[in-house]
């Protein structure tokens, strides 16, 4: 019987891997039930309310089960092998991702020294369940779908890599362990506040990190209206529960890497540097609290990109292209190239340090005073009174109908 | 060990017998998927081995950048769904037996051949992945590896140097050690070569007037 | 051969990829399919090198400088490639290699 080292060392991959599935599937689990209950806020109505309580908590589980029984139809054009097979390479392409994620210090499955640069890598061969699933559907709507989609995807990748870059220039390492480990501390060091390209490329990562995991605004090859349902037109039930877990999986892969590089990691924000949680509360409470403050980090990331959905409309396939090459890249360009000259600057004129502290300041300033203007803003008259649009003197009572004489 | 053995042989076993799928379909679409599944069994192998850095590069551009385009390229050339274009039975004929003959030829230079003694087995585990590091110094002209390696083949045994990511220039080489040719400028240049190219293919393939002008 | 992972191995799937890829270049009607075949050659090539950088420690970093050469060369013909296939279907309604024959004879 090897002793229990031996054991683990054989054992941690699969335990790593069975982590990882577990999670993405409970992040997809609360996604869905997250995603509808925005939605609904948003719509100004109330969302899931019945199943599990008041808040619908086990709707998502209700879903589920629908799907699961839901009758798997392929259609007779479809080629056969290629439709079966699309979503799985997307949900591989996803899943993918989270290895080499760090949750909390030394907690990831695989501590890489090219972390970022794998994630990015791995991320892009998702475009390909897409494709095959669209053309393996042998419906005309899938394959423009799907081909739409793959154009987008893949230009958006490029504006991406380049945000990605920036903090990397400043934190001189792409793993990503390294990274959080030198955003320590109060929450000035994180790498948003480093300097107002940082700063910048955390939106332009977050505006292409949007687009390709083809969320609204950029969702143009799901939309209804317009395709009837893209690539997964032909897609029913567990089917097409793998391409949304795919979908749900890469979004909060995409927020995990924000989280890292912009937002300091796992680490809190509030602790001094030199401390860390683990230090603070034992090994296991420290790491339980890291992977706690990682978590939540990504999972308010992905509220963001849900609440960016279902407030603004879609974008078409050109405006997409063009907000790509004609926006999102040249501005990633200038910011690699301002970073890099930051970088060089920093060590000349040492107080350009300090602009963390203002764009933090600005930063907090800005959230306070919009979250004030939020909570005292006066609701809107009741309808009885004057609606919005309306012209002096419209009179608000019931309208009368007038006789047909 | 033991399990990168059977890592080794999963990954090119299922690898090859892509490779072979891929000659053997006759739908151009199932070509481009099976192609996919050998270049990322060609990504494993680059992982198993420990070359991180062109693992990533190679699903990055080869199968999110080659493999889109290929597939870019049969829809745009699609002649009906689903067509297939057979090769006559005697083109088969003539090809098997040239394949097997150079498969042959390769596999007894292979095996014939001594090569120089291989190093003795280094970490294999990616937490102590030196690749990546040693990659990018190697591209500035670093090299940690006595001269006398480089002429014999034969390498010492050299400390491992973890990355630790902080910016302290203690740790790394100094300028004044470089010895050995630096690869960042050729890299620089197929970039700029790539982007070069890819201007030209796109002019090449604008949009034209269907009937009229070849050009 | 005993089942140890060696260099052999590596250099053995790196040939069989080679010659999967020549195969496919010969017998491919499709000009697209061709092109597969090029890729194919090129990745049994790229093994080679990868190979030899892990198992000869004086060629530890070119092997890797060479194989991310490979690559961008790889993206670059297969750019130009099927600019050119998109040109001759443009003219030609069709990519059956078959049918180039206008410089016949």
């Amino acid at each position: 019987m090897p002793d229990l080292f031996t054991l683990w060392i054989y054992l941690r991959p699969f335990v790593a891997a069975l982590a990882l599935i577990t999670f993405m599937l409970i992040s997809a689990i609360f996604f869905v039930w997250l995603e509808r209950k925005v939605s609904a806020r948003i719509q100004d109505r109330l969302g899931p309310t019945r199943v599990g309580g008041k808040f619908g908590w086990l709707q998502t589980l209700a879903d589920g089960l629908k799907l699961l029984v839901k009758e798997d139809i392929i259609p007779d054009l479809a080629d056969h092998w290629l439709f079966r097979a699309g979503p799985y390479i997307a949900l591989c392409g996803a899943y993918l991702a989270f290895l080499a994620l760090p949750f909390g210090n030394g907690v990831v499955a695989q501590n890489l020294n090219i972390a970022v640069f794998y994630m990015l890598a791995v991320m892009s061969t998702e475009v390909f369940g897409v494709i095959l699933g669209a053309y393996g559907s042998g419906s005309k709507w899938a394959l423009f779908g799907g081909m739409r989609e793959a154009a987008q995807v893949v230009s958006y990748e490029v504006p991406r890599a380049i945000s990605v870059l920036v903090p990397v220039i400043v934190a001189g390492t792409m793993n990503l362990t390294d990274i959080s480990k030198q955003q320590a501390g109060w929450f000035l060091n994180w790498y948003i506040f480093h300097d107002p390209f940082t700063f910048l490329a955390f939106w332009t990562f977050f505006t292409c990190g949007t687009a390709s995991c083809k969320r609204a605004p950029f969702d143009l090859a799901e939309a209804e209206s317009e395709l009837v349902a893209g690539f997964h037109t032909e897609y029913s039930g567990f089917r097409w529960l793998i391409f949304f877990m795919a979908e749900y999986g890469s979004m909060f892969a995409i927020s995990g890497i924000a989280v890292i590089l912009f937002l300091g990691g796992w680490n809190l924000g509030l602790i001094p540097k030199g401390a860390d949680a683990t230090d603070l509360l034992g090994t296991i409470a420290g790491n339980v609290v890291n992977v706690l403050v990682f978590i939540v980090k990504g999972w308010v990331l992905v509220f963001f990109m849900m609440w960016v959905r279902w407030t603004l409309p879609r974008l078409r396939i050109d405006q997409v292209m063009t907000t790509c090459l004609r926006y999102v890249l040249p501005v990633s360009c200038v910011l690699l190239l301002g970073v890099s000259l930051w970088q060089l600057a920093e060590a000349e004129y040492l107080w350009l340090s300090y602009v963390n502290w203002l764009l933090a300041g600005g930063s907090i300033a800005l959230v306070v005073l919009l979250l004030a203007k939020a909570m005292t803003a006066t609701g809107l008259p009741t309808p009885t009174d004057l609606m919005p649009g309306a012209w002096p003197g419209a009179h608000p009572a019931a309208p009368t109908i007038a006789p047909r004489s | 060990m033991a399990l990168q053995n059977f890592l080794f042989w999963t990954i090119a076993a299922l690898t090859g017998l892509c490779a072979i799928a891929v000659v053997v379909t006759q739908n151009i679409v199932r070509a481009a998927a099976w192609l996919l599944f050998t270049l990322a069994g060609t990504a494993g192998i680059y992982f198993l081995i420990g070359a991180d850095f062109v693992g990533g590069t190679q699903l990055i551009i080869y199968v999110g950048g080659i493999l889109v385009l290929v597939v870019f390229g049969v829809m745009l050339t699609a002649q009906g769904p689903f067509v297939t274009m057979k090769t006559h039975a005697a083109e088969w004929g003539v090809a098997m037996v040239v394949g097997v003959l150079l498969l042959t030829v390769l596999v007894t230079t292979i095996l014939r051949t001594a090569w120089s003694p291989p190093a003795e087995a280094r970490m294999n585990d990616a937490a102590n992945s030196v690749s990546s590091v040693r990659l990018g110094e190697g591209f500035l002209g670093f090299d940690r590896v006595a001269p006398a390696a480089a002429l014999t083949g034969i390498g010492e045994s050299e400390q491992v140097v973890h990355a630790t990511g902080t910016r302290d220039a203690g740790q790394r080489p100094q300028f004044h050690e470089r010895n050995r040719v630096a690869y960042l400028l050729p890299f620089e240049i197929i970039s700029v070569h790539l982007l070069v190219v890819l201007i030209g293919a796109a002019y090449l393939a604008r949009a034209k007037r269907r009937q009229g002008a070849a050009s | 051969m005993s089942l140890d992972v060696g260099l052999n191995s590596y250099l053995l799937l790196g040939a069989l990829l080679f010659v999967c890829g020549a195969l496919c270049m010969a017998t491919k009607r499709n000009a697209i399919g061709v092109l597969i075949g090029v890729e194919l050659v090129l990745n049994g090539a790229n093994i080679n090198f990868v190979a030899f950088a892990r198992y000869n420690p004086a060629f530890e970093i070119e092997g890797q400088v060479f194989a991310l050469f490979v690559i961008v060369m790889a993206a670059a013909e297969a750019a130009i490639a099927l600019a050119i296939v998109l040109n001759f279907y443009n003219n030609h309604m069709t990519v059956d290699v078959d049918n180039a024959e206008e410089l016949k004879g």
